[in-house]
């Protein structure tokens, strides 16, 4: 690696780090509005135009209180628990494409920190990093409630992970790679024909993952849900049963670090339902049209144009990963939570078999070329 | 007792019935009228009869309470205490009028017992403090409620 290799990946990973931290405070703030409008009441709306700036305010707050560790808890592990479940969160991000790649003077300049070659398999490795954090957290308090948290966590984490993973692998059977900047541009194409059926023009859908696996995205993002520990399946928290889970014992910024973790995660899972399953940075329909429009307006050729399309594309993958954001809140105030029996349930009897089915079924018409 | 229901097939599958869900959630979001009072621009509406903070009457600037001394009689949580004098035309007084308002518990059989009309319980409903309060006579017959 050269230096501007250096700089490159060091930029990008800055810009990354930022921007992501500032989808925390927007989703916090999202969450808190949104709820609030479902539940006929305002939410916070003092600080700031709309209340935008609540969020600002809790951080001022959250770094301002005591900051206490217990007495008796074990404080290594205590102190490092926040820490090991917010990294994992910023690390999976890495992989995922913002957009296409551009060529800038010989180099090509890729909108992904890393372009992995084992690009899926990192992000499941990283992904299940994240539950080593609410362990140690759960397991470091010292307390009967965060214990309990924490191994319905793990064990959760475990039963949903499975087919999380093997729903994937119909995506990785289709597009036979495991780099995300390679699904991301294959879902590009169209799909022009059904097995021997051969689709008319205006019947020709992109071929987008949840097109040609959607069995696989609704096993997928229900185990997302499971794996963020967000409700219907918020189990490791669950305030009426276990007061806060794993995270009872902590206060002030450690707290909120792993309110960072839960909401970074909620990012990083939109940012793989829209990359693996909604074409990632693949424009949305009628932006193509736009793009070419205003290409063709101010006369843009060569290396402005490229930019406007990387723009271009930035937005519909930020869109796209907006509405699973919102999903994500909409769900968790619609839903009840999940008795544990329920969730094992659901797990290994309903989500397991149909993800092996869909193995099964998408391997046969890979074998005889249907997709 | 639990009685299962019998469910078809579609509605086994749950998904359905979610999406059903989120548009209720969705519905009211986006048109159910909104019950947030907006506390210091918007106040809530008490009837009149609402029992809140303490006042004494007064007529000419006297006020008209004769200390016939009915009120801390009959207050169960004895939070009244007046001491009584006598003005130069030989007429009763009290002296001190004093309501503990930590241990009143808003019960109105001060205005009920009170044959002069003196002591009165307003509309005023907001008293929260950071002290131990004590209202004495001077307090209560500026304060007028809201009547």
């Amino acid at each position: 690696m050269d230096i501007l290799d250096w700089i490159e990946v060091g930029s990008k990973t800055a810009l990354l780090v930022v921007v992501l931290l500032q989808v925390v405070p927007i989703m916090v703030w999202v969450e808190r509005r949104g709820s609030a409008l479902m539940q006929n009441r305002l939410g916070p709306n003092r600080c700031g135009p709309l209340g935008l700036l609540q969020s600002l305010a809790d951080v001022v707050k959250f770094l301002w209180k005591e900051d206490p560790v217990p007495g008796h808890v074990e404080p290594f592990y205590y102190v490092l628990a926040p820490l090991v479940s917010v990294v994992p969160a910023f690390m999976t991000f890495a992989v995922i494409p913002v957009a296409s790649s551009i060529q800038l003077g010989g180099r090509v300049l890729q909108f992904q920190v890393a372009d992995l070659n084992v690009g899926l398999l990192y992000v499941f490795s990283i992904a299940s990093l994240g539950v080593y954090g609410i362990i140690m957290a759960g397991w470091a308090s010292n307390n009967k409630y965060t214990m309990l948290g924490s191994l319905r966590s793990s064990s959760q984490m475990i039963s949903y992970e499975l087919s999380m993973g093997l729903s994937v692998i119909g995506i990785i059977m289709t597009f036979s790679s495991v780099k995300l900047g390679d699904i991301a541009r294959q879902q590009g194409e169209l799909i022009t024909h059904v097995g021997p059926l051969i689709l008319p023009e205006f019947l020709q859908l992109p071929k987008w993952g949840i097109f040609v696996q959607p069995l696989g995205f609704l096993i997928f993002l229900v185990a997302v849900f499971a794996e963020t520990n967000r409700l219907p399946f918020d189990l490791p928290e669950g305030e009426s049963e276990i007061v806060a889970g794993y995270h009872l014992e902590y206060g002030a910024m450690k707290f909120a670090l792993f309110m960072m973790a839960e909401y970074l995660n909620m990012t990083t899972a939109s940012g793989l339902l829209a990359t693996l399953y909604f074409g990632g940075w693949q424009l949305l329909p009628g932006m193509a049209w736009i793009l070419g429009a205003l290409q063709g307006a101010f006369g843009l050729t060569g290396l402005s144009a490229e930019w406007l399309r990387v723009l271009f594309e930035a937005t519909s993958f930020s869109i796209k990963v907006g509405c699973f954001m919102w999903l994500f809140v909409w769900v968790r105030w619609t839903l009840p939570r999940f008795r544990y029996d329920q969730l094992m349930d659901l797990g290994w009897k309903v989500m397991l078999p149909l993800a092996l089915g869909n193995i099964f079924i998408t391997a046969i018409l890979t074998y005889y070329g249907w997709v | 007792m639990l009685l299962k229901k019998k469910k078809g097939f579609l509605q086994e599958l749950y998904l359905i019935e979610i999406i059903k869900g989120l548009m209720i959630t969705m519905k009211n979001m986006l048109f159910a009228p909104k019950v947030t009072i907006q506390f210091p621009e918007e106040r809530r509406n008490y009837s009149d009869r609402y029992r809140g903070m303490h006042y004494l009457k007064a007529t000419n600037g006297v006020e008209n309470c004769t200390a016939c001394m009915l009120c801390p009689t009959v207050c169960p949580a004895e939070c009244i205490h007046i001491e009584a004098g006598e003005r130069p035309d030989k007429e009763k007084y009290p002296v001190k009028f004093e309501i503990d308002l930590l241990r009143c518990c808003f019960c109105g059989m001060c205005e009920e017992a009170c044959p002069k009309d003196a002591i009165k319980l307003s509309n005023i409903y907001e008293m929260s403090t950071t002290y131990r309060e004590v209202y004495d006579k001077q307090f209560l017959l500026e304060q007028r409620g809201n009547k």
